[in-house]
């Protein structure tokens, strides 16, 4: 069993996204452990993309502001040695398969392996072209985590039955950014994986507030936070560890509260 | 030549956000089905023939064959279609493929805007609503092809997202699909991108070849020495190729876009400075630095700014079928302007690449070799650009 199921003990899980090196690796640092000290249960670290296909115009900012620091997979690499010396929770990798397939799938997935990442979301990797880095992943033992959207339908029972560490469910069409209201019946999709699968279901994409973490929790096993977290980054700069510690506190407390209801 | 996987060899695939997969699905069977179906090849065709103007002309550039002195030169003139470029090829197809399967809305990405314009015109014939997404930068550069988008009834949205350029444009439209499935279908303009898209464009495009073939055999009673094309994303090159594949005594050359060189970083030419990487839903090659994030491309040529190849070029490539060389910004205009003195044809800037080869290898050739070059579109848009670029302002 891989080390992700941990993050799903403690209650609903909740699980930050924070992109590496906005606006520098050691900022990203404070902020991934103040995440962690705040009870983040995972978190999702992001390599930089030139292109985020998936991604709205926050993490698309984020990405940006990366890339212009001058961070590149090795020193991201190095950043995540570094962090493993005081941070245990279960990390992933969010980037685009470019930048695996890019860097040979073989070298990225080992060091993943090496480092203690025990995951990678792919979001431009469908259940039919997993096998370009799933043979990889099975042999180093790091989770390639799948993801289901709202659109997937009659897909999820097939998506579920081969998911490993946890699913990702995508709450809303379109790409990542807050949203005001999220009206995919989850419910149901997340029955579907249940009859398929033991494997934890997260739910991301449009999620800000404690009320709506609160509500996606009540049907999943936790929820994912970006670019909430991303515009606090963006506002806070260098300062930004404390607000995204107090964030992800509160996320938390809300997610504990509604455990307990 | 794509397996069921949508593979040319180890190029393309489909790799896409999940979100997409059942459209793409859809698409897919439902090609597969029309593709063969009489109703609709007798309803493509006529679009083809009654509006797009079709066939095209083979025409015998006298002048320039004399003015070269070397082999015999055959411009395909894919300039004289409806909208003034082969993309209208594609988008009949691709609209009333989209009206089958009961979409109300078509989406595109345009870089020199000839892809909006004939997206924009087929939705105004056809009765839909259209969205055009356009590179920032482009909207500039071929700001009279924004104004016929629009007066065609089609919304332009300008993306300022990363380089501001055709690859954007892409992404955003690929964004855009992602929100909104149900009634749109996403008409991309080249034969790039997941599978099916590479496959559905160049069978739309391969009318192109097809015509070329007939007409020459009429012409000449034999086929061409070369067939030569500019490649962007690649569309009108594997249109104009695909049923010459199997003649293997025929060059297919590709005319990529070096833009100041490809011993510079402003450059487009992906099969030549490029190498294998996964984007924009397919495996090719791309232009990226060492950890594979996407360059910033420049060409001169809007529609050829482009940091991918569709993934059959690629495989053409890999299998040494077809030749892809560099042409770079001055040799294209000096080409622009060459073919308008000499025929009175003002070529695309686009096409002009492949004139500019044309007006390298022809002189070398005997006078009894046929080449014959596809005239991608008109080059009535890039008239204020070309005049910009030789130091005059010419306000359009």
């Amino acid at each position: 069993m891989s080390n992700i199921r941990n993050a799903f003990k403690n209650g609903k899980a909740f699980i930050p996204f924070i992109t590496c090196g906005d606006p520098d690796l050691e900022t990203t640092g404070r902020i991934v452990r103040a995440a962690a000290e705040n009870g983040a249960d995972l978190i999702e670290l992001g390599i930089p993309f030139s292109d985020p296909t998936a991604e709205g115009p926050v993490i698309q900012g984020a990405n940006i502001r990366a890339l212009s620091g001058g961070v590149t997979t090795d020193k991201i690499f190095d950043f995540v040695r570094e962090l493993r010396r005081d941070v245990k929770i279960p990390l992933v990798f969010m980037t685009y398969a470019n930048v695996v397939f890019s860097y040979g799938a073989e070298r990225f997935i080992s060091t993943c392996a090496e480092i203690g990442v025990d995951g990678i979301i792919l979001p431009d990797l469908p259940f039919e072209e997993k096998d370009e880095f799933q043979p990889v992943c099975a042999k180093y033992g790091v989770d390639l985590i799948s993801l289901i959207a709202p659109t997937s339908h009659q897909r999820i029972a097939m998506i579920a039955k081969e998911a490993d560490g946890f699913l990702y469910v995508v709450s809303s069409l379109g790409v990542t950014g807050t949203r005001s209201e999220i009206t995919t019946d989850l419910a149901s999709i997340v029955n579907v994986v249940r009859e398929n699968t033991d494997v934890p279901c997260a739910i991301g994409f449009g999620i800000s507030t404690p009320e709506q973490a609160q509500k996606m929790s009540s049907v999943s096993d936790g929820v994912i936070v970006g670019s909430a977290i991303i515009k606090l980054i963006e506002k806070h700069g260098r300062d930004a560890a404390s607000p995204v510690g107090e964030y992800v506190k509160k996320m938390k407390d809300a997610l504990k509260a509604a455990s307990c209801e | 030549m794509s397996n069921m996987n949508g593979r040319f060899g180890i190029h393309g695939g489909q790799y896409i956000p999940e979100t997409l997969m059942n459209a793409i699905i859809e698409l897919e069977q439902a090609y597969n089905h029309y593709k063969n179906d009489p109703e609709f090849n007798r309803e493509l065709t006529e679009l083809f023939n009654e509006y797009a103007g079709r066939p095209s002309r083979l025409y015998y550039a006298e002048k320039l064959t004399k003015a070269l002195g070397g082999a015999k030169i055959y411009l395909k003139r894919e300039d004289l279609n409806h909208t003034g470029s082969h993309k209208i090829n594609n988008v009949l197809g691709q609209a009333l493929l989209a009206k089958k399967l009961g979409k109300t809305r078509l989406i595109a990405e345009t870089g020199a805007g000839q892809h909006g314009v004939a997206t924009a015109t087929a939705a105004a014939l056809m009765n839909m609503e259209c969205v055009v997404f356009m590179g920032e930068e482009d909207t500039k550069r071929q700001a009279l092809n924004v104004y016929r988008m629009k007066l065609l009834g089609a919304e332009v949205i300008p993306v300022t997202s990363g380089t501001a350029t055709l690859k954007d444009a892409v992404s955003e439209a690929m964004r855009e699909w992602t929100s909104r499935i149900d009634d749109t279908h996403y008409c991309l303009g080249s034969v790039m991108g997941p599978h099916p898209f590479p496959t559905i464009v160049r069978d739309f495009q391969a009318v192109i070849s097809k015509e070329i073939k007939v007409q020459i055999l009429e012409k000449e009673g034999r086929l061409p020495d070369a067939v030569i094309a500019c490649v962007g994303g690649g569309s009108n090159a594997m249109g104009s190729f695909y049923h010459f594949i199997e003649d293997e005594g025929v060059r297919l050359i590709g005319c990529e876009a070096a833009g100041r060189g490809i011993d510079t970083f402003e450059t487009a030419a992906t099969i030549n400075t490029g190498r294998l990487g996964i984007f924009h839903g397919m495996k090719s090659y791309f232009c990226q630095d060492e950890y594979g994030q996407i360059a910033p491309v420049y060409s001169i040529s809007a529609g050829l700014d482009y940091p991918g190849v569709g993934p059959e070029h690629a495989y053409l490539h890999d299998i040494g079928r077809a030749e892809y060389v560099p042409v770079t910004d001055d040799e294209a205009v000096n080409a622009f302007e060459f073919l308008s003195k000499t025929e009175g044809i003002i070529p695309a800037i686009e096409s002009s690449h492949a004139i500019a080869h044309v007006m390298k290898i022809a002189p070398e050739m005997d006078k009894d070799k046929i080449v014959v070059i596809t005239v991608s579109g008109r080059g009535d848009k890039d008239c204020a650009a070309i005049a910009r670029y030789r130091g005059e302002d010419i306000h359009e």
